[in-house]
Formats: C-alpha cells, sequence, structure tokens
C-alpha cells in the first residue's frame, strides 16, 4: 500500500448514497455491496483527490478521533484486491 | 405475510426484434405478437419510478436493445437518474460508431453476446453471416471506448465442446468477465431441446474445462452457470417472485421474470399503473410471494427458504399447474418428466433446431 498516492474508485464499480437503503452501495454488473459506515465514509474519499494519509487525516477531523490509520489500511489493503478501488492515474 | 421489499433490479425489453435467430432465445414463442408500443417518455417514467422505489441496477435488453432508436436517450436518462446501466446486446443492429456515443452517455457495462471464436459455429448458432465479424468489431470497440465488457457465452450442444478455446478468445478480446451460460430450457429453447440440450459428460468437461482455466486465477473472471435440468434441486429464480427483479416488455407488459407472461396470470401494464402499484398491489405480483400458494411437497420442505419451490414458468411448461415444485427437483412427482426429456433428446439429438424469427414464430400463433 502506497499511502501517499492518491486513491479512486474503479471506473467499472459505481459508489452511490442511498436513501432507501440508509447507506453506501457499491454497484457493479448484476450486483451491489452495502457499506458499513466506516467502508462508506472511506471509499467516499476515494475520488482522485486524496490519499491515503489525506483520508486518514479527514475522517479523524470528521469523527474528532484518532489513530484510524491502521484500520483504514486494512480495508483499502481489501478494497484494491477486490478492484473497487485503484490508484489514481 | 413478511414485508414486501423493493426492486432492485429492474430490466427493460426495448423491442424483441432481433437480427440474429438462435434457436435458444428464451422469448416467448409467438415474440411477434408483442409490439413495440413504448415511447422513450414510457420508458423514462418507469425508470424514474422504479429508482424512487429504490431499484439500482437497469439491464437494457430485447431482442436487441440497439434496434430501438431511443437507446441513447434511455441510457442518459438511466446514468442521470443514478442506475448502475447494463446493455445487453448482440452487437449487431446498429453502426459501431455507437459505442463511443454509448459511452458518452454514461453507460457502465457492455454484455456482449458471443457465441464461439470460431465464424462457422457462429454462423450456424446465429443463422446471420455477417454477425461474427460484426460481434468481434463491437467487442474490439466496446475495449478501446474504455467500457466494461461481459462476453456471455450460450452454450448447446453446438459450441460446448469449445469451451477452451471460447476462454482464450474472449480472454484475448480484453473481457473483464465471461459469463458460460449453459441455456436454461424455456421458450425457443425448450421447443428445440432436442436439438441443444449437451449430454451430462459434455457438461463434465466443459465444467473441467472452466476449472482448469480459474485454477490459472488470471484477471479475466468466469462464471459457469449449470443446465438445471441435470440438478436435483431447483433454482432459486429471480431470488423469488417479486423480490427484487422487475422487467418491463416491449409492448409495457410488467413480469416479475423476462418468460413469466407464458403463465396463466394476467400481468399488468406500466400504461395503467404506476411501478409501485405493481409491485405491491398487483394480482400476480403478489401471487408467487410468500408460501400459501405452494403444495404440500414444497410448503412442508426445509428448504423452501432456500429455492422458494423453483422456477414457475419451468413447473407450468413441464407439468401444465404453475403451483407444482419445479421437475427440477428430485421430490417433485413429475421430475421422471423431465428425466425422460433428457433421455429423449439423446435419442433425438439429430433433429435440426428452428430458428427464432419472425417467419417461424408466426406459425405459433397462427395456430391458435
Amino acid at each position: 500500500m502506497q499511502e501517499e498516492k492518491l486513491l479512486q474508485i474503479n471506473a467499472h464499480f459505481q459508489l452511490q448514497w442511498e436513501e432507501k437503503q440508509d447507506c453506501y452501495v457499491l454497484l457493479y454488473p448484476e450486483g451491489m455491496v452495502q457499506l458499513s459506515l466506516s467502508a462508506g465514509e472511506i471509499l467516499n474519499l476515494c475520488d482522485g483527490k486524496n490519499s491515503t494519509l489525506d483520508i486518514r487525516d479527514l475522517l479523524e477531523k470528521k469523527f474528532s478521533t484518532q489513530d484510524l490509520l491502521a484500520q483504514i489500511i486494512d480495508f483499502l489493503k481489501e478494497a484494491m484486491s477486490r478492484k473497487w478501488v485503484v490508484y489514481y492515474e | 405475510m413478511s414485508k414486501i421489499s423493493p426492486p432492485l433490479w429492474i430490466l427493460l425489453e426495448l423491442t424483441h426484434k432481433c437480427p440474429l435467430e438462435c434457436a435458444y432465445c428464451y422469448n416467448q414463442l409467438d415474440f411477434a405478437k408483442t409490439k413495440d408500443a413504448m415511447s422513450k417518455n414510457d420508458w423514462f417514467r418507469v425508470m424514474q419510478e422504479a429508482r424512487e422505489m429504490g431499484a439500482v441496477q437497469l439491464g437494457i435488453s430485447g431482442g436487441e436493445p440497439l434496434l430501438n432508436k431511443d437507446i441513447l436517450e434511455i441510457v442518459k436518462k438511466a446514468n442521470e437518474l443514478k442506475y448502475y446501466t447494463n446493455l445487453i446486446t448482440s452487437g449487431v443492429g446498429a453502426n459501431v460508431s455507437i459505442v463511443k456515443k454509448l459511452k458518452n452517455a454514461g453507460l457502465k457495462t457492455v454484455q456482449l453476446g458471443i457465441q464461439s471464436h470460431d465464424k462457422d459455429t457462429m454462423n450456424l448458432i446465429t443463422n446471420n453471416k455477417s454477425s461474427y465479424d460484426t460481434k468481434i468489431a463491437f467487442a474490439k470497440e466496446v475495449k478501446k471506448q474504455g467500457l466494461q465488457l461481459i462476453v456471455n457465452t450460450c452454450i448447446t450442444r453446438q459450441n460446448i465442446h469449445q469451451v477452451p478455446e471460447i476462454i482464450e478468445f474472449s480472454k484475448e478480446l480484453g473481457a473483464n468477465y465471461l459469463e458460460i451460460a449453459n441455456i436454461q430450457y424455456y421458450g425457443w429453447a425448450l421447443e428445440n431441446v432436442d436439438a441443444l440440450l449437451p449430454t451430462q459428460i459434455q457438461l463434465e468437461q466443459a465444467r473441467k474445462d472452466t476449472d482448469e482455466y480459474r485454477a490459472k486465477n488470471e484477471d479475466m473472471k468466469v462464471f459457469f452457470v449449470v443446465p438445471d435440468y441435470f440438478a436435483t434441486r431447483p433454482k432459486a429464480c429471480m431470488n423469488g417472485w417479486g423480490t427484487t427483479f422487475i422487467t418491463i416488455n416491449p409492448d409495457g407488459i410488467a413480469l416479475p421474470c423476462n418468460t413469466a407472461n407464458t403463465l396463466p396470470l394476467d400481468f399488468p401494464s406500466v400504461k395503467e399503473f404506476s411501478i409501485e402499484q405493481i409491485w405491491m398491489e398487483s394480482h400476480a405480483f403478489n401471487y408467487f410471494r410468500g408460501d400459501k400458494w405452494m403444495k404440500k411437497e414444497c410448503r412442508t420442505c426445509d428448504e423452501k427458504e432456500k429455492d422458494f419451490g423453483g422456477c414457475r414458468c419451468q413447473a407450468y411448461a413441464l407439468t401444465k399447474d404453475m403451483h407444482e415444485a419445479d421437475p427440477v427437483c428430485d421430490k417433485s412427482p413429475f421430475h421422471n418428466k423431465l428425466q425422460n426429456l433428457v433421455k429423449k433428446s439423446l435419442v433425438n439429438m439429430d433433429k435440426k433446431p428452428l430458428y427464432r424469427n419472425k417467419k417461424n414464430s408466426m406459425r405459433f400463433y397462427e395456430k391458435v
């Protein structure tokens, strides 16, 4: 994991907030993942403008907490292995 | 009855016209009777209403959806509504320059039917001599435009021996996914079952070939859809009737699955009712929800929450009673009917398939 590189959602997927489901969902061909609160918050920041470290800073500030980096990296590793997230190019 | 959850997935069948004549088509035999009765604004309204209920997946299909002149505007509208858009196409029916326009309209995925790596086999299956070159050009353009490509290969006895080559070929085309879809026997496919059903040995070989590819762990993901004729438990058809999926046919008729209008039920039209009324209140959509409709074998079965008694269309097609258990199930009193069908296809395997076209379709409704 390169923590300073910018991240984005894989263009073949689609991330959005779904009011009816009260969560972020990630859409792919004929399927959907309902995201937990933390997963949704992280993916929503993978917009091509933030790196892993930026996401940590933003979320620690938003939720007035600390030490989120390990948790964020764990999730992003998983998300990248599933090709949900890629480095911004 | 428990609470009705909203539809997540809507399929628009924009037309039943198609330049190909595949004998395994799931469309009903008398498809030529279906009119293209939906205007662009009708489709817009349907998409909007389903989206408001919470639908997120939009399939655009047919027939061949590229034959509908409003296709670009429909894709654009779908994208504005924040659907995940999936075009299910033969790749034949419009100039290849449409791919770029579809991409610009916001299309996410193209699911392209490619029946073979071999031109002669493709001609035999589609009965359209230009289909091979046109499809390959379409696939290449999809990749060039950066769209996601799903190759969908419908498998019958006519191409099941080519599975390893088809996998290689799809990889070379740059497919993101390959769906090896063993045909399910509805509509034209059921009419042609003798000519199309592979043997169990062929099926096992195809599965082995697929597993060998999968073991190599390559980028292109391969799905293998098993034909349920060789199973002993039915599939959980449509994830349960009226739970997830709604399809709208070119006439504007709303159906809980693509082939449901083969059943003796009256299905509502989107020209008369909203999607919400159809989904929540219509007799047809409520008919097979829950377990009250089930016969004893299903209602008392401890697997009923898993497969919901299987497919209603298959039950009706093979037993003439749509309340029966899907005869794929070996607990069904009609399971032997299905086994006999498999045996009969071995005896009659040199029967020629009847191509799906307008002329042949008219034979099925002029009889009535």
